[in-house]
């Protein structure tokens, strides 16, 4: 890994120029255009009830990509979210078929979510384990505890009232998936960017030693965003669980990949140190707008993957590209 | 004393301990002409993990093998079905898989993008263009030339063509290793980038280096597996690539870099392969694998952990001693 340099202006622009120039306001524009080029390509786009349905799309993703991003921006990374969720539904699935009401899921789901981002943070933080392999390892290990209850089965058993997470409105158009995500936003905004919490992981992120020695306690900060991490795999796979009605272990599969995407779309560095909510919000928005405007033109899904593993390496690519290219 | 330490030594341990626990239930499992088919059938998995352990030294992770594998394969599928002679095809999916690895290379070499997020991205633009090529149809057996399937499973002196291809690289990249620059390349360039570059080693070069070599590992390996299976899909080996780094992380590959050995590379692969070979035989379900080969990892770097914090990173230790 490459150290960089970073330089440091003499005189900072003003504040309107830099928010112009910013990577939200790119994302800004990018979602703007795409929402034209949809409203444009399908007549069935501008839809309230399909907008609203499409916002499925990236609403539980989203959900885990802000606790994501503050994990990134410490410098550690979560690759075991998807199989947090397979699991956290598997246990909801199996206190369902037991005759478990609405409210014990809810409590099951959220303390499943809590337990595993508990183990994955305990290995990293108490052990000091490199955080991409454990949680490599601990994506197999959850989902395949999934594999293990389930086998090929499925759980179908949900009582009624659970559908009210995935498949109900709050008002008109708005999901209850939707107000969630708006919740967690602002309170992934206001915990990143307004608190002392928020500062101390910026802090790791660009140096965690310099960090330590400055009196911040690493590891436990460390450990709570692990924690997280894994209570909004479990808020998600509430909502996926109860949108879906039923649970199979291959549940949520390749959502990591999806949920890092976002995350790296929303301007947050992969080494750690810088990025934004807001971004995470705006890289949301344009993930969901592609994906739902591809399906409206009936683009298979694996394109989809292809569309989104090209974003993915091509808005870390081109600006160093054209750093490169200028100097 | 050195050796009894070393972690391959732990390694094979753990390996005969494991065999002798299948065995005193299932003797059956042990007899040579078994553990050849366990070899054999762990032999795709011992050709990637050696090019993932090429990438791992040099502080990156290739998570794109699997899916290079599966397009590969594919390839190899659909030229045969055009038609092209077997060498042709053998040379075509070595050159498109180090093609395909060379892509991963340049970005992290030229761009100095991380690997992890090259790889994600290429993971699945790689077996999205298995689907853009074939709009997912499957290529069967009935497809598929006997020369094509037959040569993987060729019998020469008692053992398959496919394992005496894994045994072969196994031996050139143990040279590799051992006794060429570039080999002392991927080591110095995970133990120490900096140092690397004040003795004249490119950095990024050396990753490049270890990309395409990880890249046409993949694509030869890719003929095998669609040739010994006699088929070819969009998903074949999903999912493979973690199977890859844990058998190089239970190997003793540091993921920091600059630290592993062919040896573990080799155990490490063999004892995941053990172990799935072994399930159906003791009668647990096949869907316990994914569970075990994950609490395998786990306990693999737990365990590397502590002893290299005891080893650190000392160089010359016995001269260390004398003083």
């Amino acid at each position: 890994m490459s150290t960089t340099t970073r330089q440091i202006p003499d005189r900072l622009t003003s504040p309107l120029s830099r928010a112009l120039k910013s990577w939200e306001a790119l994302l800004l524009v990018v979602a703007v255009a795409i929402f034209i080029a949809n409203s444009l390509a399908s007549p069935y786009f501008l839809d309230p009830w399909n907008l609203s349905d499409a916002s499925f799309n990236f609403t539980e993703k989203a959900m885990i990509a802000f606790a994501m991003a503050m994990l990134i921006i410490a410098g550690e990374i979560d690759l075991s979210v998807g199989s947090i969720i397979a699991l956290a539904s598997t246990v909801m699935g199996a206190a369902a078929a037991a005759g478990a009401g609405t409210p014990s899921l809810v409590v099951l789901g959220l303390g499943t979510g809590l337990v595993c981002g508990a183990f994955n943070g305990l290995l990293v933080a108490r052990f000091g384990l490199p955080s991409i392999v454990v949680t490599i390892g601990t994506m197999s290990l959850f989902r395949g505890i999934s594999y293990i209850a389930l086998g090929d089965g499925a759980y179908t058993q949900y009582p009624g009232s659970f559908a009210w997470f995935g498949q109900g409105y709050v008002w008109w158009v708005i999901t209850v998936e939707l107000v969630i995500f708006a919740l967690a936003a602002l309170a992934f905004g206001i915990l990143l960017h307004r608190t002392n919490f928020g500062r101390m992981v910026f802090a790791i992120g660009n140096n965690a030693t310099a960090a330590r020695f400055s009196g911040i306690r690493v590891e436990k900060i460390r450990f709570i965003l692990f924690l997280l991490t894994g209570l909004m795999s479990g808020i998600a796979a509430i909502c996926l669980t109860s949108r879906l009605g039923s649970t199979r272990p291959s549940i949520a599969s390749g959502f990591e990949l999806e949920v890092v995407t976002i995350v790296v779309l929303g301007g947050v560095s992969i080494l750690g140190g810088s990025g934004s909510i807001l971004g995470v919000v705006l890289a949301a928005l344009v993930m969901g707008l592609v994906t739902f405007g591809l399906g409206l033109l009936n683009v298979p899904g694996i394109v989809m993957s292809i569309i989104v593993g090209l974003l993915l390496i091509a808005v870390i690519a081109l600006p160093r590209l054209w750093t490169k290219l200028r100097l | 004393m050195n050796l009894l330490k070393s972690r391959e030594t732990v390694l094979g341990v753990a390996i005969l301990a494991l065999l002798a626990l299948i065995a005193s239930r299932f003797p059956g499992f042990v007899t040579p002409s078994n553990l050849a088919r366990v070899l054999t059938d762990t032999s795709p998995l011992i050709l990637l993990a050696l090019g993932q352990m090429a990438v791992i030294l040099t502080k990156c992770i290739d998570l794109s093998v699997a899916a290079n594998l599966a397009l590969c394969g594919m390839i190899a599928a659909l030229m045969n079905g055009a038609g092209v002679p077997l060498p042709l095809i053998l040379v075509a999916v070595i050159a498109l898989g180090a093609a395909l690895g060379a892509v991963n290379g340049l970005m992290v070499w030229k761009l100095g993008i991380p690997s992890i997020v090259v790889t994600l991205g290429t993971m699945t633009i790689y077996r999205g263009t298995i689907f853009l090529l074939t709009n997912g149809a499957w290529i069967n057996a009935h497809q598929m030339s006997e020369g094509f399937k037959a040569f993987p499973r060729t019998v020469i002196a008692g053992l398959p063509v496919m394992t005496w291809i894994a045994l072969a690289v196994v031996a050139g990249v143990a040279v590799l290793m051992n006794r060429t620059a570039l080999g002392r390349a991927f080591h110095a360039v995970g133990g120490n980038p900096h140092a690397a570059v004040y003795t004249g080693i490119s950095v990024g070069r050396t990753q490049f280096a270890a990309f395409v070599l990880a890249g046409a590992l993949a694509g030869l390996t890719g003929y095998l597996w669609v040739a010994r299976y006699a088929v070819a899909y969009v998903d074949i080996a999903g999912g493979f690539e973690l199977d890859v780094v844990a058998a190089c992380v239970i190997g003793g590959i540091a993921i920091a870099g600059g630290s592993g050995t062919v040896a573990g590379c080799v155990m490490g692969a063999l004892f995941l392969g053990i172990i799935k070979n072994a399930l159906p035989v003791v009668g647990i379900s096949p869907f316990w694998q994914m569970a075990i080969s994950g609490a395998a990892i786990l306990i693999a770097i737990a365990f590397n952990a502590t002893s290299q914090r005891e080893t650190g990173r000392i160089i010359l230790k016995q001269a260390e001693h004398l003083t």
